[in-house]
């Protein structure tokens, strides 16, 4: 049966389960005198019943789903006779996708090798037997669950504090989703690397000053040594990221506290959410903007003054950026400025100093840590960021701390090496993931630090 | 003494004027700041519809097409094979040829036949299959024009006079001949918003992008909500104070703060290459983004839930609700309208997320319309991207139009966000 019939069933089959052992509370109930002679009330125990139905079947299947192709193909290896058996990682692959296609018909059968065309029949064999027997298993779990629950069904049953407890396991298991997420990304980054470390030693990689990911495909080929020192990505990425700052920091601040200490509640209610509409505008429509719009008038403007900038500058790449940044910078700096107690302001102006010195030198300084923070959370979001740089910024990666020359970042190299046909052994993609681990240990400090700095600095007020 | 007092305020008196200054020019700063930040919103928005307001209409050609079954090669209607192989574009050939007779010389005759969009035989094709009785008759049809013609004859009444750039002036007499004979005209871009991606610009829209969109939201919000608001139920209700308990909000704090790009290595390594999920299908995007939208959804449910006063709670227990009865039959419908805010606020922003499904080859050149969650597909802000790309002018004004379209879509999401705070939030 197919997976969305077999689940059908499923549901309806736990749906019965309710309904008869819910039935059966109350039938019992019944001749003591009423529901409340039950320990539960019978809701709970048609859910009893319906989780001992539903939940073990499911579980199953889903493991199943999981590792029933892998399972299939490493018994369909096993039957291959040794001249067949696959030498490399590729070649698995191939002889894996051959079998698949013959056994789909979307290769023809004439004048195939025989071997593989036991093993293609053998494959939809396997298929069909597979899913047949998940069928029944999962059926006959799910008949056996129903049963179990409807006999157990007792005025004695402690079915609430049962169903209660699978309840409480499935929020706790919904919670734990976040970490298998963080431990997702850490093995499959983590593992490619350390592949991509094998061949680039990791020294090469860290301080290398030349990046050109090109790999010969044949040995005479020129022009594609593959050298891989990320020195160059981390200089682009560091130089973009500092124009940002440059942008988003004076300005993010400056309007977070003129809307905190001198705007009129009314101005404020009106600058505010027009300020954070360049929150939520996607970032491919910032990256259009910097391409299309801020970079030929940068080049433009450039020629005016006779430097040569180039299309694909640092500086349109990181301004935009930076107004991306700038309400970010700017909610995060209010939360902060509002954080400051209202007696530090009042003993301020008490002792006649104007507004300016009291925000100067006494609510900028006892702000200053939670800005900082906020700061190294901006820090992180700029190195991150993708698209903006993708449109915007080039691929020629050069060493130069000039914002007017292209340069290209982490997040630039990762998308190139990534889009398009990748095959999964060569160092030029194993690559795209080492960057990737860099980029996910830099911002997890970063966010560390800054969650860890902003945490402390509330606590101080609270 | 009084001396030295009078000098005091004397000095007070003369740095007061300094003083004063100095405020004033702070003030300006923050001002200037905020006009800034504005100026920046204002001109984002101005030139992205200054430049894709004309997306939405279309220049079209008025033709009389004779649907000659010699030209065709077609005898039998009912043979497929005949129909599709048809030369449809050869009737538009006949048609433009005679509109211009004069025209000669096989350059200039391939210029007369490229004034009309390279798709427009498909646009017979479906005419003569949906009206068979067509075949050996005349009709007067307006055709979309060729991309070039197209920019042309919009910029026609520009100020620095129209783009030529690709339109030679043998091309811009026959459009002026045209003109002059009210054959050609600006219509609404119907196609822009019926068809999926294509090569020519003309042919281009955002309907599939758009169902890619709405396949890959569907299976973002059924399963990032749900998981969402249970595991904000168990931080906020269940949740012993525990090193376990830390771990997993350390863990959803990073989660938000972690580029987008990286759930995107996250999708290819795990769901593609381990658990071998078909790539560029809505399936596998609408995974990625569950697990990139999680933390966002996560967070604001657990800021509504502690909204709800621990008196509702206590009241409930009081009566003798049990821990789940408390949550399902009072805390859960107190916080919902917070949580669904949440969630439509979280939803924004994967449907303005690009990064993680470039990872994952949602980036593929896909024409049809995706049916489904299993079926090849892109999305709003890729298609974005892939125009971008595109060197034909004429996409730069399709890419501003998506943009709108986009911004249309996440400004409606916001909206509904905050009226939907505003109406149904409790203040308690």
């Amino acid at each position: 049966m197919q997976t969305a019939n077999l689940l059908v069933v499923l549901l309806a089959l736990s749906a019965a389960a309710y309904l008869m052992a819910h039935g059966r509370s109350v039938a019992l109930a019944r001749p003591l005198g009423g529901i409340r002679h039950l320990h539960s009330l019978p809701f709970f125990y048609g859910m009893r019943a319906s989780i001992w139905c539903a939940l073990p079947a499911i579980v199953l299947l889903a493991l199943w789903l999981m590792f029933d192709e892998p399972v299939i193909s490493m018994v369909l290896l096993d039957g291959l006779p040794a001249s067949h058996q696959p030498s490399s990682a590729a070649d698995y692959n191939l002889l894996l996708n051959s079998i698949e296609n013959l056994a789909s018909g979307a290769l023809s059968k004439d004048g195939a090798d025989p071997v593989l065309l036991s093993a293609a029949e053998k494959l939809s064999n396997l298929r069909n037997t597979g899913q047949l027997l998940v069928t029944a298993v999962v059926l006959s779990l799910g008949t056996l669950g129903l049963g179990w629950g409807w006999v157990k069904v007792s005025p004695q049953l402690r079915a609430r504090q049962q169903v209660e407890r699978v309840f409480k396991s499935l929020l706790l298991a919904c919670a734990c989703v976040a970490i298998l997420t963080t431990l997702g990304i850490l093995l499959s980054v983590l593992f490619e690397s350390l592949r991509f470390f094998q061949a680039i030693p990791v020294t090469d990689f860290l301080f290398g000053t030349e990046w050109s990911p090109q790999m010969a495909i044949r040995p005479d080929q020129i022009g594609s040594s593959g050298s891989f020192g990320a020195i160059p990505l981390f200089v682009g990425t560091l130089l973009i990221s500092m124009i940002a700052m440059i942008v988003a920091v004076p300005v993010g601040l400056m309007s977070a506290l003129y809307l905190a200490e001198y705007a009129s509640p009314r101005f404020r209610g009106l600058a505010k959410p027009a300020l954070e509409i360049l929150a939520g505008i996607p970032t491919v429509v910032y990256g259009f903007f910097a391409a299309l719009t801020v970079a030929p008038f940068l080049r433009e403007a450039g020629e005016g003054m006779g430097l040569t900038v180039s299309s694909e500058s640092a500086l349109a790449a990181g301004l935009v950026m930076g107004v991306m940044i700038i309400p970010f910078v700017s909610s995060l700096a209010d939360d902060v400025i509002n954080a400051v107690p209202q007696s530090m302001r009042d003993g301020s102006l008490g002792l006649g100093a104007t507004k300016s010195e009291t925000i100067k030198q006494v609510i900028f300084p006892a702000a200053l840590p939670g800005i900082v923070g906020g700061v190294l959370l901006a820090v992180s979001r700029a190195i991150g960021e993708t698209m903006i740089v993708v449109m915007a910024a080039g691929l020629a990666a050069q060493m130069t701390v000039n914002p007017l020359e292209t340069v290209t970042t982490v997040t630039v190299q990762i998308v190139t090496l990534l889009v398009g046909d990748q095959e999964f052994d060569s160092p030029k993609t194993l690559a795209a993931f080492a960057l990737g681990l860099m980029l996910f240990l830099v911002t997890l400090v970063l966010n560390f630090i800054a969650l860890r700095v902003v945490k402390k600095y509330r606590e101080q007020y609270d | 003494m009084t001396e030295s007092k009078q000098s005091h305020t004397a000095i007070i008196q003369r740095s007061l004027a300094r003083r004063y200054r100095a405020e004033k020019r702070f003030r300006a700063y923050g001002l200037m700041a905020i006009t800034f930040g504005l100026l920046c919103v204002a001109l984002l928005f101005t030139d992205i519809i200054s430049k894709g307001y004309k997306a939405f209409l279309q220049t079209s050609i008025q033709l009389n097409i004779t649907y000659d079954a010699d030209v065709l090669g077609i005898s039998d209607l009912n043979n497929k094979q005949q129909v599709a192989l048809a030369d449809f574009q050869g009737l538009v050939k006949k048609s433009l040829q005679a509109r211009f007779p004069d025209v000669t010389g096989r350059k200039e005759k391939r210029d007369l036949v490229s004034l009309v969009s390279s798709g427009a035989g498909y646009d017979l094709r479906d005419r003569l299959i949906a009206n068979p009785q067509l075949l050996g008759n005349t009709e007067t049809l307006w055709l979309s024009a060729d991309d070039d013609i197209d920019t042309y004859y919009k910029s026609m009444g520009d100020e620095n006079g129209a783009f030529t750039g690709r339109t030679s002036e043998m091309r811009q007499g026959w459009i002026e001949t045209l003109k002059q004979d009210g054959d050609i005209k600006l219509g609404l871009n119907r196609v822009f918003f019926t068809h999926g991606d294509s090569r020519e610009p003309e042919q281009a829209g955002i309907w599939g992008a758009a169902m890619g969109s709405l396949f890959t939201l569907i299976i973002t919000l059924s399963l990032s909500f749900p998981i969402g608001v249970a595991a904000a139920v168990y931080l906020e209700e269940f949740a012993p104070r525990n090193r376990w308990t830390d771990l997993i909000e350390v863990n959803i704090n990073n989660l938000a703060a972690v580029p987008s790009i990286i759930f995107g290595l996250l999708g290819l390594a795990i769901f593609i290459n381990f658990f071998h999920v078909p790539r560029s299908v809505p399936l596998v995007g609408g995974l990625v983004l569950t697990l990139m939208t999680l933390p966002t959804i996560i967070i604001s449910s657990r800021a509504s839930i502690k909204a709800v006063p621990p008196s509702i709670r206590e009241a409930a227990i009081g009566v003798g609700a049990s821990p789940m009865q408390v949550v399902l039959h009072h805390v859960l419908p107190l916080a919902m309208p917070g949580m669904l805010t949440g969630a439509i606020i979280g939803m924004a922003q994967a449907l303005g997320e690009t990064a993680p499904l470039l990872m994952i080859g949602m980036v593929a050149f896909i024409v049809d319309i995706p049916g489904g969650f299993t079926e090849p597909a892109t999305v709003l802000p890729v298609q974005i991207f892939l125009w971008a790309d595109s060197p034909e002018r004429a996409f730069v004004e399709k890419t501003s139009a998506a943009i709108m379209v986009l911004l249309a879509f996440l400004i409606m999401m916001n909206t509904l966000a905050v009226v939907l705070r505003k109406r149904l939030e409790r203040r308690w």
